[in-house]
């Protein structure tokens, strides 16, 4: 009987973080996660595992993640690693790098189309990060330091909307 | 003060089209890069082409990778018609040894490239194009003494399945030029890997 508990237990576990971490979603899916008309400061990063720009910042992110917790800002990460690779790669990537911020696999090909409703200026490199608060936006399509990251977020956390 | 308010404008002008890169109607620079068997390759020297597909492209990266045998057929269909494929490596092998040209031998052998493979060793041709990421387009049309780019971008609108394919942007732009017709659309974006550049 305990290990039945048990077992459905961890079953319930692991399907819990699977789902609150990682989504999977089209663009159509995303696009409201990207247009959050409120008082909170948006960190979207666009990456993916197989990304070595990408992997280089992404400490960076989750430090800023952790340490700005309580300040009405969210980070969202937005994987562009292909979909056969989610249980291989990107769980397991999740899973060691500890990252408790929502995921969301971008599975959508259509790229053409979405990566110009993101921003007008991105060519589709990655990395590329939005960070927004309500209509105030700044796009970047390079690696970020911490300190352009932590500048851009205070700018726009002083915005008034 | 006229005279060095124009050179500013002139400046800026130059600089921010440096940093676009090149855009469908502008000209293009011919090159001469090492390709993987050693020897130097210019376009002025494919006196038979009538255009180029330069592909900026490299080992490393998935989305590079998942193009790999689209390009080949690419190159083997459009050769025939006057189009050679010629790729191009940007990548600081530095930041990616996978990018080595020792490494660019070795891929362009396992899968059989029909095409040459040439490392932009400055990264100088790539920023010149205005190229961001792998993989990235430009299709040349020669006209008179010039090329012309005729399209950027894509190469069609799935990286993840060949298969599943709706658009091919790059071969409508070529036949389109082959049937010497407008291109409907003549720029695309990709998610694609950032090039490396050197520090």
């Amino acid at each position: 009987m305990k290990t039945i508990l048990l077992i459905l237990l961890l079953f319930y576990v692991s399907q819990w973080g699977k789902s609150q971490i990682l989504k999977e979603m089209n663009y159509k899916q995303l696009e409201p996660y990207l247009h959050n008309y409120n008082d909170t400061t948006y960190v979207i990063n666009f990456w993916a595992t197989w990304c070595k720009p990408c992997i280089e910042e992404l400490p960076v992110f989750l430090k800023l993640a952790n340490n700005l917790k309580t300040k009405k800002i969210k980070f969202i990460f937005v994987s562009l690693d292909f979909p056969k690779q989610i249980e291989t790669s990107l769980i397991p990537f999740i899973q060691k790098q500890k990252i408790k911020e929502q995921v969301i696999l971008l599975n959508d090909t259509n790229s053409n189309y979405w990566i110009e409703k993101v921003d007008s200026s991105w060519s589709g490199a990655i990395p590329a990060t939005l960070i927004y608060k309500g209509k105030k936006k700044v796009f970047r399509e390079a690696t970020l330091t911490e300190t352009e990251l932590l500048t851009i977020i205070n700018t726009l956390k002083n915005e008034k909307n | 003060m006229k005279k060095i308010n124009f050179f500013i404008i002139a400046l800026l002008v130059s600089l921010s089209s440096l940093s676009q890169g090149y855009q469908p109607g502008d000209n293009a620079i011919d090159f001469s890069l090492k390709n993987i068997d050693g020897k130097m390759v210019s376009l002025k020297n494919y006196t038979n082409a009538k255009g180029f597909i330069v592909i900026f492209t490299c080992n490393h990266c998935p989305y590079a990778v998942a193009y790999e045998d689209r390009i080949i057929d690419i190159d083997k269909h459009f050769k025939t018609k006057g189009y050679p494929v010629i790729a191009i490596n940007p990548n600081d092998p530095i930041a990616y040894p996978s990018d080595s040209f020792d490494a660019m031998k070795v891929r362009a052998q396992e899968k059989g490239f029909t095409f040459p493979y040439l490392i932009d060793e400055t990264q100088e041709i790539a920023k010149i194009y205005g190229a961001t990421r792998t993989p990235h387009i430009f299709l040349l049309h020669k006209e008179e003494n010039k090329l012309v780019v005729k399209y950027t971008g894509a190469i069609d609108d799935n990286y993840q399945d060949a298969a599943a394919v709706k658009d091919k942007f790059l071969e409508n732009a070529i036949n389109d030029l082959l049937l010497s017709k407008n291109i409907n659309v003549k720029t695309t974006k990709a998610i694609g890997c950032s090039i490396k550049w050197k520090k």
